[in-house]
């Protein structure tokens, strides 16, 4: 497939610190013990999607990604790795990595998205419309960001999340409005020619942009190079052509350097054969929309030029999420081992956990199902592991319970500790009786005392 | 009257018994609009003969078939017509199948007619409310059934609209039947309808749904592809709700638009969609073309020609869509084309051809005649020669020989067409004549929302149609029609000739297509030009909006204001350079502000920007002589300022515009702050009181905010001293 993939993994996001650093970038954050990268990674390969470029924000980040992934992906993935500047935004990445793209179509997904879906169906809708973007969209989580097991619902009464609100044809193949951030919460604007032309659209509130495009890359490109202020590819990119879909600008200025396929001064003849083509290859007997729309009432030659948005919706059993919070941090974490352990890549136990053969196990310990315990990991007795992530290497003293929640690599923690829904990052030490609770992040804590507990309790983040 | 005897009786078991209640139909026999006219000022819309057949029998028909007992017909306009058509029709003795009529004569629209029948206490249970000319086949089990479930469920579900799939042109925005287009938005599991939109403002390039309909709805559709079909079940609610608010006229653009804006009672409609079978009612002349032309390919089985269902003579069906009545005198040259109906005991010439096209009974046509896509009623003579295309031409018309109707035309009752003459496309034609501008005032303003009052109507008929009078004033006229013609050829005013086209029976002309096309194309690029010569914002919404046609209002206030104030630099910089006087240019803001909602301190904002604008842009050296230019801008053009300073609110604004223009646009002019703001003040354009409140206000501001409050300490700290002394 002449597709060219775009991981863009981010840098060192603001949104979750403290769990990120210039040591672990966003890209490196486990997942059951397992950077978030490599699933992205993984569904690429299993797509058969080789070529890929990872945009790493930050030169330091970009360092340790592509140790990482030179050391994991060395000879299954063909992984060129660059490094951009900070703040520069999805759609600024891809200017930046602009020259080293050069095939047809173009492939971006974020790296922290964690799914099922194959990236190859994404592409293949891509293909099958000829469309100048197909976004893939998942249904949004239904309850709030916050509201999950962890916070112990406080926000039940939020109604289902909404991140975007999206328009699309009878069939749902096309993309006809889409509505992101701060416009989701004003009323929605569509436009009456696009109603016109399609006739009728569906509105939904309860779809969600799962940052994963595939783009043409000539408009792509053109885009880019024209609209210098556009920022981002979802906020920006993806609604203005949208929104100019009817109206399509891309294709009558990159004219003269589009290729010859997409040049609108052909003639006639290879324009109908370009449209039966890309009916044929959409397996529709009658023409889009959009081709009636270009070409009028009398049906020679187009006299407007469109492009095709589309969109290519995840089912409702595949798992879609993005790691973009401390939040999703601990969901996905619990997810991955849980209902979505299809994902992990692991083989479960027959208690439905994972144990590494090298971890050590007191007696009456209990690691529960949907546990995960890493490699050389040691529990004292009378422990208790429910629905939790354990990293490896870590000390773990007796009578321990740790529920709902992700415990990093090489941590040690003392007797009698209690925690519950709660990250500890790596090299952590935490002294005998320290009770945590809901206590999301603790990081390089040298030692925490039971004297600190209950304030600790108060405090969601603390750093020793 | 029988129907309150047995109202009455009713009442008591009314909750048990809401499931038996027999049920009732509202047809309403007026439509309260001006489309027919002039045929509807001599007969009812309601009677006006469908592929012979009068409309109302149509809606009856229906009603009976579909399990209606007890039909109100509510009658306004021409109501002892309609009376007296009833009584003789066999309507009245039909079994299990009341037909009763309601008479007013004040009503101008169906919310006053139902606020009649609310009062007349006669609907017991849920009704089917349709208007009298309606063509329909579809079966009410469903839809009645969904909606009494509903209602069990939830009492605010008071009505169930029918729809059914018609694309617009994409071209014209009117649907096949003539109407305009329609923009619903209707939830997608519940099918209750959320937003309604007809009349749809072109101008408007969006579509805006609340946001608080997709908080409550996860998944709506907007349909652009559905035509209502005026078809509703209603909840005896409906009528209390017509009571309540009095000033609903029109059902669909005040009721059920006032119901989906009203949050507060809850009340909700839903859709039904019928897919297979047949609904649409007859709105204007293009409905009345595109229903005939279905019911003679029997989409409306079984109400075509050839079924007897009405008291009308059944036709016999001949191949290519032909149904002739008997009794038909045919001259064997003549050729009769597809699709054609003709009534009982008409004549046909020699040579005559006539296609697509419904001829009435004892009608005679002579040869050599061409008729095309017409509508001949009762009674017609066409005599030879004449050339009728995609015309109407109403009961006992003559046309001369050679007489040419060009398309859309429309011949009222009795009107005689002279020898050759030519009536231009798409004149209507009448004996009476057309109610003038004093006399139908209030009449016009309904005919813009086409809710119109009939009264005009029926006292022009009941006055002027004493034959002799009509006769003797329309001969002084011959002329206009030709040598012996009677009638007068309406100006077409009402709606304009823009709208003729539109609503005509004849096919839109080609040329009209390519010039619709045309002009909004045009408008596409002028839009596209006006937004590519924006300054581009860096913003995505304005850079990405301006490419896209239409979308102008979709920008926001911030866009809005900036319009606004380019658009008061322009009528300031032309009074400047055409000398125009002050009071002029006050009352050009004036408009322009109220054009675009702003407040008199954003007028006061725009002309100070405007002013210092100008002096910048002035040739000048220094900055001595900026400020000479300066002062005398202000000073000529004081007093255009101070009309939009009359509050210490308004010169703040001006001060706050004042910094932020040194800070942006005129950085040249900054150092000349503090002077430009004393003379001001002692222009008395700025009072210290504002002075001293924009100190205030910015003493707690950033350092870099501070900038100009220390360039004008000095003068400041003199206002301060000074209203100490005072003290």
């Amino acid at each position: 497939m002449d597709f060219q993939v775009v991981v863009l993994a981010g840098g060192t996001s603001k949104k979750l610190v403290p769990l990120v650093s210039k040591e672990v970038p966003k890209a490196l954050l486990p997942v059951a013990n397992r950077p978030v990268l490599s699933f992205v990674l993984e569904q690429l390969e299993l797509s058969n999607l080789k070529d890929l470029i990872v945009v790493v924000e930050g030169q330091d980040a970009a360092l340790c990604v592509g140790g990482w992934i030179s050391a994991a992906y060395a000879d299954r993935l063909h992984v060129e790795v660059a490094a951009v500047p900070e703040d520069v935004g999805t759609a600024g990445a891809l200017r930046s990595i602009a020259r080293h793209l050069t095939a047809k179509d173009i492939l971006v997904v974020s790296g922290d998205l964690v799914s099922d879906v194959p990236p190859g169906a994404v592409a293949a809708a891509h293909r099958r419309h000829d469309a100048v973007v197909t976004a893939m969209l998942c249904t949004a989580p239904v309850s709030g960001p916050s509201d999950s097991g962890f916070s112990g619902g406080k926000d039940k009464t939020k109604k289902p999340g909404r991140y975007n609100i999206i328009g699309m044809d009878p069939t749902k193949q096309f993309l006809l409005y889409i509505a992101t951030g701060a416009e989701v919460e004003k009323d929605t604007r569509i436009q009456k020619n696009i109603l016109h032309a399609v006739g009728q659209m569906e509105v939904r509130g309860d779809l969600m942009d799962a940052h994963m495009y595939a783009f043409k890359r000539s408009v792509l490109q053109e885009v880019l190079d024209q609209k210098d202020t556009f920022q981002s590819l979802r906020q920006d990119v993806l609604p203005y052509l949208v929104r100019s879909q009817l109206k399509s600008e891309v294709l009558v200025n990159g004219a003269s350097q589009a290729p010859p396929e997409e040049n609108g001064n052909e003639k006639n003849s290879s324009l109908n054969n370009h449209m039966m083509l890309s009916r044929i290859l959409a397996n529709a007997s009658m023409p889009s929309f959009h081709e009636l729309y270009a070409s009028d009432r009398s049906g020679s030659a187009p006299v407007r030029r469109t492009h095709k948005c589309c969109a290519y919706i995840a089912s409702n059993s595949n798992y879609c999420t993005r790691l973009n919070s401390i939040q999703a941090f601990m969901d996905i974490n619990r997810d991955v081992i849980g209902e979505a352990n299809h994902l992990s890549g692991y083989s479960f136990s027959a208690h439905n956990n994972i144990i590494d053969p090298s971890a050590e196990l007191g007696s009456k310990t209990t690691v529960g199902p949907y546990c995960m315990l890493g490699e050389g990991s040691q529990m004292g007795d009378k422990c208790s592991v429910k629905r939790s992530v354990i990293g490896r290497h870590c000390r773990i003293g007796s009578n321990v319970k740790i529920v709902n929640s992700v415990v990093m690599n090489h941590v040690t923690i003392g007797d009698g500790c209690s925690i519950q829904g709660s990250v500890i990052c790596s090299n952590v030490q935490l002294q005998e009786r320290v009770i945590l609770k809901d206590c999301q992040v603790l990081w390089f804590l040298q030692a925490v005392s039971i004297r600190q507990s209950l304030w600790l309790e108060k405090r969601n983040k603390y750093k020793g | 009257m029988g129907a309150q005897k047995k109202g009455a009786t009713r009442v008591s078991e009314d909750v048990d018994a809401l499931a038996r209640q027999p049920l009732q139909a509202v047809l309403l026999a007026d439509s309260f609009a001006t489309k027919f006219r002039p045929i509807t000022l001599e007969r009812p819309k309601v009677l006006l003969p469908l592929v012979n057949v009068p409309m109302i029998n149509y809606t009856l028909a229906w009603l009976e078939s579909a399990g209606v007992e007890e039909v109100f017909v509510f009658c306004c306009a021409h109501s002892r017509q309609v009376i007296d058509y009833l009584e003789n029709s066999e309507w009245y003795s039909q079994p299990n199948f009341l037909v009763r009529t309601i008479q007013s004569h004040d009503s101008i629209s169906a919310g006053d007619a139902l606020r009649v029948i609310y009062e007349r206490n006669v609907i017991h249970g849920d009704f089917v409310l349709i208007s009298g000319d309606t063509v329909s086949n579809m079966s009410l089990t469903q839809a009645l059934q969904e909606h009494k479930e509903r209602k069990k469920k939830d009492n605010n579900a008071v009505m169930t609209m029918i729809i059914k799939r018609s694309k617009p042109s994409p071209i014209t925005h009117q649907s096949r039947l003539g109407t305009d287009e329609l923009f619903m938005a209707i939830d997608t599991s519940t099918k209750q309808l959320l937003y309604f939109e007809d009349k749809a403002d072109h101008s408007k390039g969006t579509i805006s749904l609340d946001k608080t309909l997709l908080a409550d709805n996860s998944s709506i559709v907007l349909h652009n592809d559905k035509q209502d079909c005026y078809i509703d079940i209603c909840s005896p609610e409906v009528l209390s709700l017509f009571t309540d608010n009095f000033d609903y006229q029109h059902l669909r653009r005040h009721f059920v638009k006032g119901l989906l804006l009203d949050d507060i009672m809850g009340y909700k409609i839903y859709t039904h969609e019928i897919h297979s079978s047949y609904a649409a009612r007859i709105d204007n002349y293009r409905s009345y073309d595109i229903v005939s032309k279905d019911i003679i390919q029997r989409w409306t089985y079984p109400y075509v020609p050839d079924v007897k269902f009405c008291g009308n003579r059944a036709a016999k069906l001949e191949r290519q869509g032909m149904y002739r009545a008997p009794e038909i005198v045919q001259s064997c040259s003549s050729q009769i084309g597809p699709f054609t109906v003709i009534g009982c005991g008409t004549k046909i010439g020699s040579d005559t051809k006539v296609s697509n096209s419904v001829i009435g009974e004892g009608c005679t046509i002579g040869s050599n005649v061409s008729i095309e896509g017409s509508y001949i009623w009762d009674s017609v003579t066409i005599e030879d020669g004449c050339e009728l295309r995609h015309v109407i031409v109403c009961d006992g018309v003559i046309l001369k020989a050679g007489a040419v109707l060009k398309p859309g035309v429309v011949l009222s009752f009795k009107v005689v067409i002279g020898q050759g003459f030519v009536v231009p496309a798409y004149s209507k034609v009448s004996l009476l004549q057309q109610p003038t501008v004093e006399d139908s005032d209030e009449e016009l303003e309904y005919a813009d929302n086409s809710s119109g009052t009939v009264e005009i109507s029926f006292r022009v008929t009941t006055d002027k149609l004493n034959g002799e009078m009509t006769s003797e004033s329309s001969e002084t006229h011959e002329s206009e029609l030709g040598s012996g013609g009677v009638g007068y050829i309406w100006s077409i005013c009402e709606g304009g000739h823009e709208e003729e086209w539109r609503h005509s029976i004849a096919p839109i002309p080609a040329d009209k297509f390519a010039e619709i096309t045309q002009t909004t194309d045009d408008d596409h690029e002028l839009l596209t030009q006006d937004g590519t010569a924006l300054p581009p914002s860096g913003e995505l919404k304005s850079d990405s909006f301006s490419n896209i046609s239409e979308d102008d209002e979709m920008e926001d206030s911030k866009d809005d204001s900036a319009y606004f104030e380019k658009e008061v630099e322009a009528t300031f910089l032309r009074a400047v350079h055409e000398n125009v006087k002050v009071e002029h240019v006050i009352l050009e803001v004036n408009s322009l502000r109220l054009s675009y909602n702003m407040t008199s301190s954003d007028c006061a904002g725009a002309i100070f920007y405007s002013m210092m604008k100008l002096a910048l842009e002035t040739p000048h050296a220094s900055a001595s002589e900026l400020l000479q230019i300066a002062t005398n801008v202000i000073s000529t053009w004081q007093r255009l300022l101070k009309s939009y300073l009359p509050e210490t609110d308004e010169e703040i604004e001006v001060i706050l515009k004042f910094e932020e223009m040194c800070l942006e646009s005129g950085k040249e002019i900054s150092p000349l702050f503090a002077l430009i703001l004393q003379l001001l003040y002692d222009k008395d354009l700025i009072e210290e009181d504002a002075i001293l409140t924009w100190a205030n206000e910015k003493e707690g501001a950033d350092e870099s905010d501070k900038v100009f409050i220390k360039q004008a300490e000095k003068f400041i700290q003199w206002l301060r001293e000074a209203s100490e002394e005072e003290d």
